[in-house]
């Protein structure tokens, strides 16, 4: 399977992702080569193989529903580019 | 042409535990921005999702509670989008292997009828934060307080054909996840929140039409009004020889419509992929019995039961065990003054009135269910008549205090001393010399009705105290033996 130049713009839209326009042919040269990749895994009869959700053969452990986190506001404020009347300032997105 | 609306809904329950879902920062509602945001919340690196088991408890409850196959194992998936009120780039929710499976509610219509309607699923994923755009130029402020709030998304299927079908489907969901304790239910909060799936088709016709999504309506009204209006907007557009986009709408209530929000963008968009800071979930056959053993009674049993114990009439059933804390209002009045019938006229009656009038929740309400029950016992013991106590009762919900008090304190004991009444319907008659002429020349069969006047007179003069059995047995009485 190969990317052309319309997918590797819309996938590095998705992701906000700024592309220099010269990269692009290499880009899809490389994601291709992963698509390849994957086509290549494909092939492989894995009918008589569960799926795996997770590489440890382990389950999730769980929390008891208790309030531990105490208002660190300030101090996680500190390292915001801009805060207001308690709030993280973001350019503006409205659509 | 014949048009039929096919209508899906996603609900988004706020789960009501008290931490987060992956962090142990509060959920508490209202607080100042940001305080309930700690570094899991916020992505910061290095930071990892821990799973709140009570989130876990209450999904497997609402299952049982919908007759649904529960997911041994679930996988929590990311669903990838970019918005400042996410910060970690992707929310976590469960796509492919969700908590709950397929299951069922039975819905009851206006007419009586009922109609069963599919649940899909029901999946755990985290709420996003909030985003305020009008309150600083060229800037948006977030606070991320609600991302990380464990919500619970309940999906149906597309089983429904009107707007009063779905709105019967969101009252039943909302009752049963409140008498399950698992969500307050608040919708004005946002604690629960509604998407509707509309779409047209001709009638007869197999193939689903285009539909359309409206977002986070807040009001069983505004469902209602929303859906009813989404449906002729797309008629009238196919009408006129349109087509319906696919798209995100949001309900304008001020203007009582529709909105084009965005197009929705492909589901693959979201590049969904198992997320590997969690793992997967594995409950087994005893966790899932626990869970059901410790289920409370839900709103279709104690419908059931209302009408068996007390005899109550299916809609007042309905109506009663439709929210826990009313039903269990209900009961705790019932039991207090031993009359069931009673009990639900009054809290059905006045009570629902103050409440509505006032925009208070039954919790809430100043009048506590052993206060109504103790005046409703006064009204069953004749001390006051049922107008009296609705006197008492306002005194109740302005100034408090039990009924014995304000009965005494306002001297509002009813008249029931024969003494005392014959005394006051002979002032009446005395005073009413035209009246009683009239009584004396009228027909027999016409007397009946003019015993109303006296009846108003003496009432009056007692100031509504006088026991009304009594006065109308003595004024018939002394009336007819003038004739």
């Amino acid at each position: 399977m190969s990317l052309d130049r319309s997918d590797v713009d819309k996938i590095a839209h998705l992701a906000r992702l700024q592309i220099e326009e010269q990269d692009a042919p290499e880009y899809a040269q490389n994601l291709s080569n992963i698509l390849d990749l994957v086509d290549q895994m494909q092939a492989v009869d894995t009918s008589d193989v569960l799926p795996m959700a997770h590489p440890l053969d382990a389950v999730q452990r769980l929390r008891s529903d208790e309030v531990t986190e105490a208002n660190k506001r300030d101090a996680l404020q500190a390292i915001a580019p801009q805060v207001e009347k308690g709030l993280f300032q973001v350019p503006k997105v409205i659509e | 042409m014949e048009w039929e609306a096919v209508i899906g809904l996603e609900i988004h329950a706020q789960l009501a535990t008290k931490s987060k879902i992956f962090s142990g920062a509060s959920t508490a509602f209202g607080a100042e921005p940001n305080t309930q945001a700690c570094a899991v919340d916020l992505a910061l690196p290095g930071t990892l999702p821990v799973f709140n088991e009570e989130a876990l408890r209450m999904a497997v409850k609402f299952g049982l509670a919908v007759d649904a196959e529960i997911g041994r194992k679930s996988v929590f998936d990311r669903k990838n989008y970019f918005y400042p009120d996410l910060p970690k780039g992707y929310q976590t929710s469960q796509l492919f292997h969700p908590i709950v499976g397929v299951g069922h509610i039975d819905i009851t219509l206006e007419d009586g009828s009922e109609k069963r309607i599919g649940v899909t699923r029901a999946h755990l994923e985290e709420d996003a934060g909030k985003s305020i755009h009008d309150e600083f130029p060229g800037m948006s402020g977030i606070d991320l307080n609600r991302a990380g709030t464990p919500l619970l998304e309940i999906v149906s299927e597309p089983d429904m054909r009107s707007a009063e079908e779905a709105v019967a489907y969101v009252r039943k969901i909302h009752s049963i996840v409140t008498s399950l304790g698992i969500c307050d239910g608040n919708m004005a909060e946002g604690s629960f929140r509604c998407d509707c799936n509309v779409s047209v088709r001709l009638k007869g016709e197999e193939e689903f039409g285009t539909r359309t999504e409206t977002k986070n309506i807040n009001s069983f009204r505004f469902i209602e009004k929303a859906i009813i209006g989404e449906i002729e907007r797309q008629i009238d557009l196919l009408e006129d020889g349109g087509r319906v986009v696919q798209e995100t709408r949001l309900y304008d209530a001020d203007k009582d419509e529709t909105r084009s929000m965005r197009s929705k963008e492909e589901a693959n968009d979201y590049r969904y992929f198992p997320c590997p800071d969690l793992l997967p979930i594995e409950i087994d056959d005893s966790y899932i019995d626990a869970v059901r053993d410790s289920l409370p009674e839900l709103p279709d049993a104690r419908k059931a039961r209302f009408i068996e114990e007390y005899k109550l009439s299916d809609y007042d059933a309905m109506v009663l065990s439709g929210d826990r804390n009313l039903a269990d209002y209900f009961e705790t009045v019932a039991k207090a003054a031993n009359d069931a019938k009673l009990a639900a006229n009054w809290v059905m009656g006045e009570l629902s009135k103050l409440l509505n009038q006032n925009d208070t929740d039954i919790k809430d309400s100043p009048v506590s269910a052993e206060q109504l029950g103790g005046l409703l016992e006064r009204i069953k013991d004749n001390t006051i008549s049922g107008k009296i106590a609705k006197q008492v009762f306002e005194v109740m919900w302005n100034e408090g205090g039990t009924a014995d008090e304000i009965i005494e304190a306002k001297g509002l004991k009813q008249v029931t001393d024969s003494g005392a009444i014959e005394k006051i319907v002979d002032d009446v008659i005395a005073n009413s010399g035209p009246q009683v002429e009239q009584y004396i020349n009228a027909e027999p069969d016409k007397r009946g009705k003019m015993i109303g006047f006296f009846m108003g007179q003496v009432m009056k003069a007692s100031q509504g105290k006088a026991n009304p059995g009594q006065v109308q047995g003595v004024l018939k009485k002394k009336l007819d033996a003038l004739v």
